[in-house]
């Protein structure tokens, strides 16, 4: 059969992946927290049809071979962890880490996720959670009686009390970050778990040792670029078009072979 | 029957191997830092004594690739870099071999050891490089590699590496069975310091879609020219047949 097909074949589902890959970014581009993904192409083996440098004759080589590419495959898609921009809310809750760094949610299973997600509530026992009901870690309890909640940049969270004058520090809020956060694993919700490529997490104080600060009041937009995105669209599809030209070329020759001999 | 329906048959089996050649440069339309092929047909004679020297197979050749530049993107990725003019990222391919390539979307492992999107040791100074925990990697325009050591502020920089970019005359560089370039007598390259790159920047594919589609429809008709010609032959002889039954 015509290779052709085959390797046309990986160039269209290449550009499907893509495809969803930018649909999935455009979808989240109101997430708070959320990164963008990279598709990463890479190019087939090559395979050797004629040797360059074969004897032609008992004299002569020849001087190039055939080398024919067998097309293409998605190596991988990459989280991009640029920070993305900040919006203001005036919720006490809404936290967002200016530069490096994730919060650290418990898993219902006992492990620890990440996330840049900042949307914090406070469910029924007075716990700090996730919008899921999944608790920050380590965990923090806000008294019932609270008036006000403040965070400072440095992750300590303290409330004001009725008919206390100084206000009553409820913990610290660490943050942790990894050597290759690109290696994280994306398990939705705005989640990531840890990876062998991703390195153990340090954990440390907002604004330490090359940690991010606490912003409070503030959430962190998604860091998709909608028109990078829209003009990816744009090549994505073009690069479908003409791929499925080929398949449909190949096919008329197979055709017109069949037809005519 | 008349040996022609071989010559054409052959034509259209190294048409089909060309139409490959470009439908993978077609595929990779959007692989970053991929450069095109080249196909090309060549007749070889064929002589067997005395007559009448009629017969040449057609052969189709990958002479070489196309070493133009693709357009640059900007990614603003601190991690992606761009070559400017001829110059290659020196990189480290599977076998321990030195290789080059355009791709310079790269990355950190665990051990921060940077490292090509597939995977592959960028070659530094002396040998793959390997970066300390940094909270900012910087790739300045000579490739070198300055980054602000973990938990240090913002003013406590350190350059640490230098990636080896390298300009081998075209006319040494072959494209491997791996997609990397590679010199044609497996030696190392000189890293030539007049290269520049552009951090935040990737250099797209060089294939030109139009002209790789239009080769493909050029090609797809010689191939119903070469069917043609066997129909001609198989004709022909059924004629001869018919005629000697009479």
């Amino acid at each position: 059969m015509n290779q052709s097909l085959w390797i046309s074949k990986t160039g269209l589902s290449a550009q499907d992946t893509r495809l969803a890959t930018i649909s999935n970014n455009l979808a989240n581009a109101a997430t708070v927290g959320y990164k963008r993904d990279n598709v990463v192409f890479e190019d087939l083996l090559y395979q050797i049809r004629r040797q360059p440098g074969a004897q032609s004759s008992q004299n002569t080589q020849l001087p190039s071979g055939l080398q024919v590419g067998t097309g293409v495959r998605v190596i991988g898609t990459q989280k991009e962890f640029s920070d993305g921009s900040f919006q203001v809310t005036e919720n006490p809750l809404d936290l967002a880490i200016v530069g490096r760094g994730f919060f650290e949610i418990l898993l219902p299973d006992g492990s620890t996720a990440y996330t840049r997600n900042g949307q914090f509530q406070i469910n029924a026992d007075g716990q700090v959670v996730n919008a899921r009901g999944l608790e920050l870690q380590p965990a923090i309890t806000i008294p019932d009686n609270a008036q006000s909640i403040s965070v400072s940049t440095d992750g300590i969270i303290e409330a004001s009390i009725a008919g206390q004058t100084a206000p009553q520090t409820l913990g610290t809020i660490t943050i942790a970050n990894f050597v290759n956060p690109t290696g994280l694993q994306a398990i939705g919700s705005n989640l990531f778990a840890e990876t062998a490529a991703s390195g153990a997490p340090t954990t440390g104080n907002p604004g330490n040792q090359g940690l991010g600060r606490l912003e409070q009041g503030t959430l962190e937009n998604a860091n998709v670029d909608v028109v990078e995105e829209l003009v990816g669209m744009i090549t994505t599809q073009r690069t479908y078009e003409m791929n499925s030209k080929v398949i449909s070329t190949a096919d008329q020759m197979l055709q017109y072979v069949s037809q005519n001999l | 029957m008349d040996k022609a329906i071989y010559i054409a048959m052959s034509g259209g089996q190294n048409i089909m191997a060309a139409q490959a050649v470009r439908a993978n440069n077609l595929a990779n339309a959007n692989t970053t830092g991929f450069q095109a092929d080249f196909a090309q047909a060549r007749s070889m004679s064929v002589l067997y004594g005395d007559g009448l020297s009629t017969r040449a197979y057609a052969m189709t050749e990958r002479p070489g690739t196309n070493f133009n530049r693709g357009a640059l993107n900007e990614t603003g990725r601190a991690l992606d870099l761009a070559v400017d003019g001829d110059g290659w990222i020196a990189v480290q391919a599977a076998d321990g071999s030195e290789a080059f390539t355009r791709a310079g979307a790269l990355k950190l492992d665990p051990t921060g050891q940077l490292l090509t999107a597939n995977n592959l040791p960028v070659l530094g100074n002396g040998g793959p490089i390997a970066l300390p925990p940094a909270d900012n990697v910087t790739l300045g325009t000579d490739g070198t590699i300055t980054i602000q050591p973990e938990g240090q502020p913002a003013d406590v920089l350190q350059a640490v590496d230098r990636i080896k970019l390298v300009k081998p005359d075209y006319a040494d560089l072959e494209k491997g069975l791996d997609g990397l370039v590679r010199r044609r007598d497996g030696a190392e390259q000189q890293p030539d310091a007049s290269i520049r790159v552009q951090s935040g920047f990737l250099e797209t594919s060089n294939v030109n879609t139009v002209d790789e589609l239009t080769n493909i429809m050029a090609l797809a008709r010689q191939f119903e020219v070469n069917v043609k010609m066997m129909k001609v032959a198989e004709e022909n002889s059924s004629a001869a047949a018919q005629l000697l039954r009479n």
